[in-house]
């Protein structure tokens, strides 16, 4: 008898002497399901990896090397440990400006910049549009002023910057580059990553302004500028995070994630690009949610199925164009706001298996994020939390220590299995635009986030502490940041000011080219790079562009 | 069917209008969406605005369908801008009875401020959507 045979007859063996077992004490009446509602075995055995045909050398390999199951580095942390990059912004670029430095100050690594509702939507501060919303969210940036103020003292040669901005990012990403040219830095010092991923807004973040086809050639225009001038910089975050947090599962996440990678790719191969010239420098975003072995997974496929795509569909040749480089975010949906400091835990248990799913930068989430934007001392505990599993845990001496768990293999190729059939489906309908277009995606998020919301009302699902282990609380315990109407008041002024002060004769000469640009349907950037040193602000840009291709509606269905 | 058709056949069956409205810029749309289709299911008949709306948008669709709940969902913490121009604006408009609710992410000193901007009911992360069910069941205007 071989091996093999030799752990199947066990196993049955073992399966009569479970049954006699669970006689006397049966499983819990539940379903044994993943967060996202996949049923997963008791146990997993080599004979399991053997039926799906698992072949170690083709589906995981080494680290660091194609397939990149276990990672994109060949060291992964031993070498450098992934980027702890604490999403931040708010009220005035001032403020903004001090928590950066507040954060760098207690080892950050990278900053995370988050702007206001009226920026991402591509108003100014003094639009009607934006009243009660100035620096409630995000940093209100409207103009280059703004810009500078934001990065001020912070030497963008050595500091790496995300941007989490979509519809207008074209246009705050000039401004970037702006910033750093009138600090000196050299183009190729210039490091960071703008999120610029405009599909994942009409799909699930709904922060748009113009249609999805003239949207998506913004950013195709910024992904071949920053290839020709700003070679180290990463043009589009592709992000399933808010595909997940408007209640996907992690498949559908995976899933929809990658065909907006690839609906990326093909937008800038039309325009002449090869591959190898821009896909090293897409890189992605994941949410991590509660279910400890479905994220694991969840990242182990992603890079080999983001690899297998880029080298067989693309022929790209690159190592880099095959590599998903991604950041994390615990899951701000699972924290809750009754005995907020449970939060904690969760994103403890969140960001262990970010890391253990080898992310390269992660977010750790605060604690009283449902509540309201954090303070500095929730934010301190949150970046505390990465730190103790950098340094404490020992999980980053080890690289992939899941590889080759029968289970964790199997689950890695089930959602890759499940996310490639989405795949498909997307493909034939024409690829992520037209599915957009049709609705797709958004429908089949709205069932999930529903089917999840039942289940917690059946108690099939557990929240602690909102439907179990309930408890009478007083007064909410902890403290919040609350931003001040002057914030707004005080950024309408400084508009007021900038339009008087610069030279309107620049600025309508630079707004010109803009406007002839964007109806000639050339890459905008150029045009964009001169209004903006030339004062022009977001929303005068964003209007410049709404009066060319309209702006974008959605039905209201539900 | 056509729209004009559902609604007076829901206006002969006597059924609850509720507007769901996402006003404001911020696009989290998962609870509004989640809460639409739950009232739908539990027999009301649901307008949802979509997203990124005016008070002024809001308004006139509240009058236009005659409704009878409006329920705000805003998590951008943009309430207390918003929410008092929504309910002057309905009542004005001769909705005086209009059940008002709130959704979304409120901190807790805000809330008496939104009542006695006339909000009846505030709702926050962890809410039911039985108890949302419940809540206009019992205090849905009558109308004759």
């Amino acid at each position: 008898m071989n091996s093999d045979e030799g752990v199947k007859k066990a196993r049955t063996d073992w399966e009569t002497r479970l049954s006699e077992n669970e006689k006397k004490s049966p499983p819990r009446p539940v379903r044994f399901t993943t967060l996202s509602d996949m049923e997963v075995p008791l146990l997993s055995t080599p004979d399991d990896l053997k039926a799906e045909g698992f072949d170690y050398l083709r589906d995981v390999g080494f680290p660091g090397e194609y397939p990149f199951t276990r990672g994109v580095q060949r060291n992964m942390y031993r070498g450098k440990l992934w980027t702890m990059r604490q999403f931040a912004g708010f009220a005035s670029a001032k403020e903004t400006n001090q928590r950066f430095k507040l954060l760098l100050a207690q080892g950050q690594t990278g900053l995370s910049t988050a702007f206001d509702m009226p920026t991402l939507m591509g108003y100014d501060a003094d639009s009607p549009r934006s009243k009660g919303e100035v620096g409630k969210c995000g940093v209100a940036v409207s103009s280059l002023v703004d810009m500078e103020e934001l990065y001020a003292g912070i030497p963008l040669d050595k500091i790496t910057t995300s941007m989490t901005i979509n519809a207008p990012a074209i246009i705050i990403l000039m401004m970037y580059f702006a910033v750093a040219e009138k600090q000196g830095v050299p183009r190729d010092k210039v490091r960071g990553t703008l999120q610029n991923d405009i599909l994942k807004e009409y799909i699930a973040q709904k922060e748009w302004i113009i249609p999805v086809r003239p949207a998506v050639e913004l950013v195709t225009d910024t992904i071949e500028y920053s290839s020709k001038h700003y070679p180290n910089w990463n043009s589009v975050s592709i992000s399933g995070y808010h595909i997940r947090e408007a209640g996907a599962t992690a498949v559908q996440e995976l899933a929809f994630t990658i065909a907006d990678g690839l609906a990326y790719v093909d937008e800038a191969l039309k325009r002449g690009l090869k591959v190898d010239e821009f896909a090293p420098r897409l890189s992605f975003f994941f949410d991590v949610h509660n279910d400890f072995f479905e994220e694991i997974a969840k990242f182990r496929a992603a890079r080999r199925i983001w690899a297998k795509l880029m080298r067989e569909r693309y022929q790209a040749k690159d190592p880099k164009s095959w590599m998903l480089r991604t950041h994390a975010q615990t899951a701000g949906v699972s924290l809750t706001a009754q005995q907020p400091y449970n939060n904690i835990v969760r994103v403890a248990v969140q960001a262990m298996a970010g890391i253990l799913g080898g992310t390269n930068s992660l977010h750790t989430n605060s604690m009283d994020e449902t509540l309201a934007l954090p303070t500095d001392e929730a934010v301190m505990i949150a970046l505390r939390t990465q730190q103790i599993i950098a340094e404490e845990s020992g999980v980053a001496n080890v690289v992939d220590p899941f590889g080759g768990s029968y289970f964790m293999e199997s689950l890695t190729n089930r959602v890759e299995r499940e996310a490639l059939e989405y795949i498909r489906k997307i493909d034939e309908m024409g690829g992520m635009i037209a599915a957009i277009e049709r609705g797709f995606p958004q429908a089949e998020i709205a069932n999930s986030a529903y089917h999840y919301q039942r289940q917690l009302e059946t108690k099939e699902k557990v929240m602690v502490g909102v439907n179990k282990y309930q408890a009478e609380e007083k007064k909410r315990t902890i403290d919040t940041l609350y931003i001040d109407r002057a914030v707004e008041k005080n950024q309408i002024q400084r508009l007021v000011e900038l339009k008087k002060s610069r030279s309107a004769a620049a600025h309508a000469e630079a707004m010109r080219h803009v406007h002839e640009g964007a109806k000639d349907g050339i890459n905008l950037c150029g045009p964009i790079f001169e209004a903006v040193k030339a004062f022009a602000t977001l929303q005068e840009l964003c209007d410049t562009l709404r009066a060319v291709h309209g702006e974008y509606r959605e039905a209201g269905s539900f | 069917m056509s729209a004009t058709e559902t609604k007076t056949t829901a206006k002969a069956a006597g059924k609850v209008r509720v507007l769901v409205g996402k006003p404001g810029l911020d696009g989290h749309d998962r609870g509004a969406k989640v809460i639409a289709r739950a009232l739908r299911d539990a027999g009301f008949e649901v307008i949802y605005t979509g997203l990124h709306q005016t008070p002024e948008m809001i308004i006139n669709a509240a009058v236009d369908e005659d409704v009878h709940v409006i329920g705000l969902s805003i998590l951008s913490g943009a309430h207390n801008a918003l929410v008092p121009d929504v309910i002057a604006g309905v009542k004005k408009a001769g909705l005086t009875d209009a059940l008002f609710l709130v959704g979304g992410i409120i901190p807790d000193e805000d809330i008496p401020l939104l009542k006695k901007a006339g909000v009846h009911m505030v709702f926050t992360p962890g809410a039911t959507l039985t108890a949302v069910v419940d809540y206009i069941h019992q205090n849905a205007p009558k109308r004759a």
